[in-house]
């Protein structure tokens, strides 16, 4: 079901519709240039940095009912998965190759497969390795929080600055629901018991990393029917404690990922949901919307991955000369910082208001009717900011709501987020399948171009192709349409499609 | 008396530095247990520690061949459930 009129939960009107790269600005001046080149923490940075992931971390000590330890697949691409399993001394040399080639990749983080501190010594090595070698890459690390409390001072020591632990509730009631069991003092704990003390450690170790000024993140994932009526408690905590963005994703499950959850039927949410519960639990905290839920081995801009350009094999005979390299980044980079200085110029504002709009049917009517109903579009866009991308190229969706009153961009979506198995994988009808359901409660798509093809495909599944506005800038090419649908009378509260509200 | 760590284990490393006698050894295709080394952690811990952080259901054995980690018991999936699924997923 997705509802394109919304509610806002607990948020008032102003609180809850600030973009985040409003609200970052918000941070204390040294927060902000910590995360200015950082392409998970600001929405801003990802259309300008890379990232990477090295995979040396294998192990975990603990378990989560939407995990699979046993999956690799190499096609696939989510939180989790990695072809590779790296040594320190290989990650390493991997950074520097990839820092090489890609001198915009300003941040290695640690991340998996399994939980980076349930390996402290592979991944400390690499980052004792890398903060001497490479010290003009930031180093983050993310981790479940259970082995957090006694490697805050380790982890300082080697320049990390950013800090993710996942949490996704702060009871054990509901954590039992999450975490079949735990390892921790030398026994497998299970149920409520092993809840309690996960969220104990994860709590205490936000609290040291905040006392020793590590920036946190907090990742939730959002399982509706588990913990969706109690995540806005969790933003209000771990914001009282100091973390500084708030980052909710949506539960990847699906039958063919053999998890727990997508075994025994959980679902994971709607868009309409997760962004429901992004605004609910806003407040005034910084929540993060434009994550990609990337691999534990993902190189490259948020939303690509070029790790197949740096395999063992290909990096091993790779000799580099870091130093040299290391001047480069640098003059790359202020070159960069240059054009985005340039863009923060005054632009033609784009309105982010978003008006109270009561449900048509569930609620009574509102005094003042609104006259048009909401659209939302998706775009294929790889700048980010124009639309400049082939339909058939786009391998994710930027999603923006627009009323008579504002265009606000609402949520990424991947196209290639499941695999849906080998044989299938490079399948063309297959893709355009994945693509309809990434665009699912969207009415229009807007893009540089389109084939014969999708076109028909796209209109006969309620969806229409646009290509006239390519090139343009984003936000006023959506005003452009939604003042032509609204003058054509598309856009009057009764015209909803109803296949869409119903779905 | 000796554990065993047979195929299906993910090579994820979680038990090797768990191993109080320093028996678990990385291997092709998968870890393995020196069983001349192998004390079962008897009068170290209550509980055998490769067994006890392994993620993987019944890769671990005892001296009797009798998985550790029963199927269902790490996952919670019940066995039928995950046999049912993956008969329907291989008949797409």
């Amino acid at each position: 079901m997705l509802e394109l009129n919304r509610s806002i939960h607990g948020a008032s009107a102003t609180g809850g519709s600030t973009p985040a790269a409003d609200r970052l600005a918000q941070l204390p001046a040294a927060i902000r240039a910590k995360i200015n080149t950082h392409p998970c923490f600001s929405e801003d940075a990802h259309h300008h940095y890379a990232r990477m992931h090295v995979a040396v971390a294998p192990a975990c000590n603990i378990q989560c009912h939407y995990c699979n330890r046993k999956y690799d697949c190499s096609n696939e691409s989510r939180p989790g998965v990695v072809s590779e399993l790296l040594t320190p001394d290989q990650a390493v040399k991997k950074v520097l190759a990839v820092a090489a080639a890609i001198p915009q990749m300003t941040v290695l983080g640690i991340a998996g497969p399994g939980d980076p501190l349930a390996n402290p010594e592979r991944t400390l090595e690499t980052f004792r390795q890398l903060a001497e070698k490479a010290p003009d890459i930031r180093l983050c690390v993310s981790t479940n929080g259970l082995a957090l409390p006694e490697l805050v001072d380790e982890l300082c020591q080697y320049n990390i600055e950013h800090v993710t632990i996942t949490i996704n509730c702060v009871d054990p009631d509901i954590g039992a629901k999450i975490y079949p069991w735990i390892f921790w003092n030398h026994r497998r704990i299970t149920g409520r018991k092993a809840a309690e003390i996960l969220i104990q450690r994860q709590q205490e170790g936000l609290e040291k990393l905040v006392a020793r000024g590590v920036l946190v993140k907090v990742n939730s994932v959002l399982i509706p029917g588990v913990n969706d009526a109690h995540l806005p408690e969790v933003s209000r905590v771990i914001k009282a404690k100091g973390a500084f963005l708030h980052n909710v994703m949506p539960l990847i499950a699906e039958p063919e990922h053999g998890t727990f959850y997508g075994l025994m039927g959980q679902r994971s949410p709607t868009t309409a949901e997760l962004d429901a519960l992004q605004t609910a639990c806003a407040g005034d905290m910084a929540m993060m919307r434009h994550c990609r839920q990337c691999r534990a081995d993902a190189v490259g801009m948020l939303g690509e991955d070029r790790n197949q350009e740096f395999t063992l094999d290909k990096i091993e005979q790779l000799e580099i000369d870091y130093a040299a390299a290391m001047q480069r980044r640098a003059q790359v980079q202020a070159e960069i910082e240059a054009k985005r200085a340039a863009a923060r110029q005054p632009s033609p504002s784009v309105l982010v208001a978003l008006p109270l709009i009561e449900r048509p049917r569930a609620q009574p009517q509102p005094q003042k009717l609104p006259t048009t109903r909401p659209l939302l579009v998706a775009v294929a866009s790889h700048s980010g900011t124009h639309i400049d991308q082939h339909f058939g190229h786009a391998r994710e969706f930027l999603i923006y709501e627009a009323t008579a009153e504002a265009v606000r961009r609402v949520a990424v979506r991947s196209v290639d987020l499941y695999c849906t198995g080998a044989a299938e994988c490079d399948d063309t009808d297959n893709r355009l399948a994945q693509t309809l359901r990434a665009l699912d409660g969207c009415e229009a798509v807007l893009c540089a171009r389109i084939g014969y093809e999708p076109w028909g495909k796209l209109e006969a599944a309620g969806i229409t192709p646009n290509g006239e506005h390519a090139l343009e800038p984003i936000e006023m090419a959506i005003a452009a349409v939604y003042a032509e649908w609204q003058a054509a009378g598309r856009l009057t509260p009764q015209t909803a499609a109803p296949a869409r509200l119903s779905a | 008396m000796a554990f065993q760590i047979i195929a299906g284990c993910v090579n994820c490393w979680a038990c090797a530095p768990l191993c109080p006698s320093a028996a678990i050894v990385a291997a092709t295709p998968h870890f393995r247990i020196d069983a001349k080394l192998c004390t079962e952690c008897d009068g170290v811990y209550a509980d055998p520690q490769c067994a006890s952080i392994c993620p993987i259901e019944g890769v671990i054995l005892d001296s009797a061949g009798v998985p550790l980690n029963p199927p269902g018991s790490l996952t919670g999936i019940p066995p039928e459930r995950l046999a049912a699924a993956s008969a329907e997923i291989r008949a797409r």
